[in-house]
């Protein structure tokens, strides 16, 4: 029997060496005579265990990590499966991945990201199957009684904007997924591009049928060079297969993907400014209403949603949107890909039901800081979310639990700072951030993050710092307020959290807990 | 078409840039796309590029010039053979990245959005490469390396060190 051996072809992995040691596994197969395949590939999400090898026996797959290449001989010669000190045994038994709740990375890592057959094989293309014998409104209905909510940040409803679009008149109409995954501390989105892309093709033939669009493009950010070759490459097979083009897998239905580059821009993630920067245009937002939904890209009715929203859609069509509402709790249904980032021992993906507070998150799974001193703070939902101290991270990570306590849940990245952090600098960092990446469309956002970076400089020298703190106070109150879109709407949330949580680092020339 | 290697030299060739900007015309959107193509090809956005694509595509040399001036990712002027794009967001500042932007400030003579004298190492911030569970994080042209420090940025680079 051929022996199946996995290297991820994952960025993070390639980050840590990855190719060099597939290359040796190529080399020792041949030295070894062994009749043996090499897969590559998406990542389990240990990160921290990148390059993780896996060999496939009867017992199931065993991993090796984190393997350079100079490993890969010793680990042949040991006996492929056999002990050795980087073995870490079953990968499905690994604490940190054996609790979790996959669904909507039931594959990741397991499948050959660009083989349809495998993931035919897997349980793919069924929801797609299923919606090809459902009526619109039957596919609407299904997706709105799963309580899928927008995984990019907003929490939307995804069943209730696709019957918007469902419901306006157009010749034309377009599913944009929205693969500009910005926020510092997530990478789900790069995951599934890289490691399972026909889920998110599946996802975006369904929201097609769903709402009678033909014709789908995918928002990829020119920081992941790697998303974006796979991206095309699966698009490429799943024409060459019939899952995409004139006749999605037979049934006469047209649904066609193409990929669009971002070009560096944060701001860009925002629905309108991405519509405007597919349009071929400056990436500044635009004024709601209309809607997207009633008049999106090239003024047509338009789903935008997140790559995980529509990559969580093939399962709810597969198992039922009761099966997927049974997960959660409250008003935030199903699982969420969170992601363990920053400072942390060990660092990667955990899909959960929400309801996990954020210290089981981090001390359960994360293990604690990667440097081993105490944890300081914890920075959920990106540079748009708050900077908590240790009192909220009983939180349970669901939308409304956290912004009852002034947070975010955004795209469920969560970014652990150790106690060398000062956070009058990450309060300077958050309006600096936004100056740098605002579309200059409207003035608190445009002007304002720079007077608040300034400001925030002068309560560091100590001039003036007490009215400077009222400043700053005012400031992100007119930010909140008047801004058009949620870059400036939300940048007071880590600078006031910051204030508020931990007001000694705002001191005149604050040493912070510097270690060093 | 995300191509960022500069190892090898461009120079601006006017048919060139007209057979791209015609072939792709006709996608939806096709700015963008022309633009990340000409970076490709030629590495920066010159004056000619802007006049040539807003003569192809029916548009004023405005609106051409304002989309390059919106996105990061376009220069006015050439790169060094080798970019660094360096992430200084939260979770690699929560690993020490700006220390690290500092050493390698001094390191290399530059300071962030400049290159070497001799073009050869452009050093550039950008806000997350999502890798941010194996901080800090590095992107040299399109080689991404995680647990990044000064050794191995450098040596990535190797002999463009000045």
């Amino acid at each position: 029997m051929t022996i199946r051996i996995f290297v991820p072809s994952d960025a993070a992995a390639l980050s840590m060496g990855a190719d060099d040691v597939a290359h040796a596994v190529t080399s020792e197969i041949a030295a070894h005579k062994i009749e043996a395949t090499l897969i590559r590939n998406g990542s389990r999400g240990m990160m921290w265990l990148e390059p993780l090898l896996e060999i496939e026996t009867p017992a199931g797959r065993v991993g090796y990590g984190p393997v350079q290449a100079s490993d890969v001989k010793a680990i042949f010669e040991s006996g492929l499966g056999e002990a050795h000190s980087l073995n870490v045994g079953l990968v499905e038994e690994i604490p940190f991945l054996k609790n979790q709740q996959r669904l909507t990375f039931a594959r990741c890592g397991i499948t050959d990201p660009l083989s349809l057959d495998d993931y035919e094989a897997h349980d793919g293309l069924k929801g797609l199957r299923n919606a090809l014998d459902m009526t619109p409104d039957a596919i609407v209905a299904e997706v709105i009684e799963s309580g899928l909510r927008g995984r990019g940040g907003a929490g939307f409803p995804t069943g209730i904007k696709w019957r918007t679009v469902l419901q306006t008149e157009a010749t034309q109409k377009y599913i944009v997924c929205n693969a500009d995954e910005g926020d510092s501390g997530t990478f789900t989105d790069r995951m599934i591009m890289e490691g399972d892309p026909f889920a998110l093709i599946e996802g975006m033939v369904i929201a097609g049928l769903a709402v009678s669009a033909t014709k789908g493009f995918i928002y990829i950010r020119s920081e992941y060079p790697h998303a974006w070759a796979q991206m095309n490459k699966a698009i490429a097979i799943a024409r060459a297969k019939g899952l995409l083009g004139l006749s999605v897998l037979g049934s006469g239905r047209i649904f066609d993907i193409e990929t669009r580059l971002g070009a560096g821009a944060y701001i860009c993630g925002e629905e309108t400014s991405l519509l405007e920067s597919l349009e071929g245009k400056r990436g500044q937002i635009r004024p709601k209403p209309p809607l997207p939904a009633i008049a999106g890209l090239f003024g047509q009715p338009t789903v935008v949603n997140n790559l995980v929203s529509l990559a969580s859609v093939p399962i709810i069509l597969d198992r039922g949107g009761a099966f997927y509402e049974n997960f959660g709790m409250g008003r935030s249904r199903g699982t969420m890909p969170l992601q363990l980032a920053g400072n942390i021992k060990h660092g990667g993906l955990v899909e959960r039901a929400f309801g996990l507070t954020v210290r089981e998150l981090i001390e359960d799974f994360g293990g604690g800081t990667y440097s081993g001193r105490p944890i300081r703070t914890v920075q959920v939902g990106g540079p748009l979310g708050a900077y908590w101290p240790d009192h909220l991270l009983d939180t349970p990570l669901d939308y409304e639990a956290f912004s009852e306590k002034g947070g975010m849940l955004g795209h469920g990245g969560a970014i652990i700072f150790d106690d060398s952090v000062n956070l009058a600098k990450q309060a300077r960092f958050a309006f600096e951030f936004c100056a740098i990446e605002s579309c200059g469309k409207c003035t608190p956002c445009r002007i304002g993050s720079t007077r608040g970076a300034e400001t925030i400089d002068k309560v560091i020298r100590g001039n003036n710092a007490a009215q400077n703190l009222d400043l700053v106070s005012d400031l992100c109150e007119t930010l909140r307020d008047g801004s058009l879109c949620a870059l400036g709407g939300l940048i007071p949330v880590p600078v006031m959290s910051a204030l508020e949580h931990f007001p000694e680092d705002f001191k005149a020339k604050p040493q912070g807990k510097a270690v060093k | 078409m995300l191509d960022q290697n500069h190892a090898v030299k461009k120079t601006w060739d006017p048919v060139m840039a007209r057979k791209i900007a015609t072939e792709m015309k006709g996608m939806d959107g096709a700015l963008l796309p022309v633009l990340h193509a000409f970076a490709q090809h030629f590495g920066h956005i010159t004056n000619e590029a802007i006049i040539l694509i807003a003569d192809v595509l029916n548009l004023t040399r405005a609106d051409v010039q304002g989309v390059v001036s919106f996105y990061h990712d376009f220069r006015r002027e050439p790169g060094g053979r080798y970019v660094v794009k360096l992430c200084r967001a939260e979770a690699c500042q929560a690993m020490g990245s700006e220390e690290l932007a500092a050493r390698l400030e001094r390191a290399l003579g530059i300071k962030f959005g400049e290159t070497t004298a001799d073009g050869g190492i452009t050093l550039q911030a950008v806000y997350c490469l999502g890798n941010c569970a194996l901080s800090p994080a590095v992107l040299v042209n399109n080689e991404l390396r995680g647990r990044a420090d000064e050794a191995k940025i450098l040596d990535m680079v190797g002999a463009a060190r000045p």
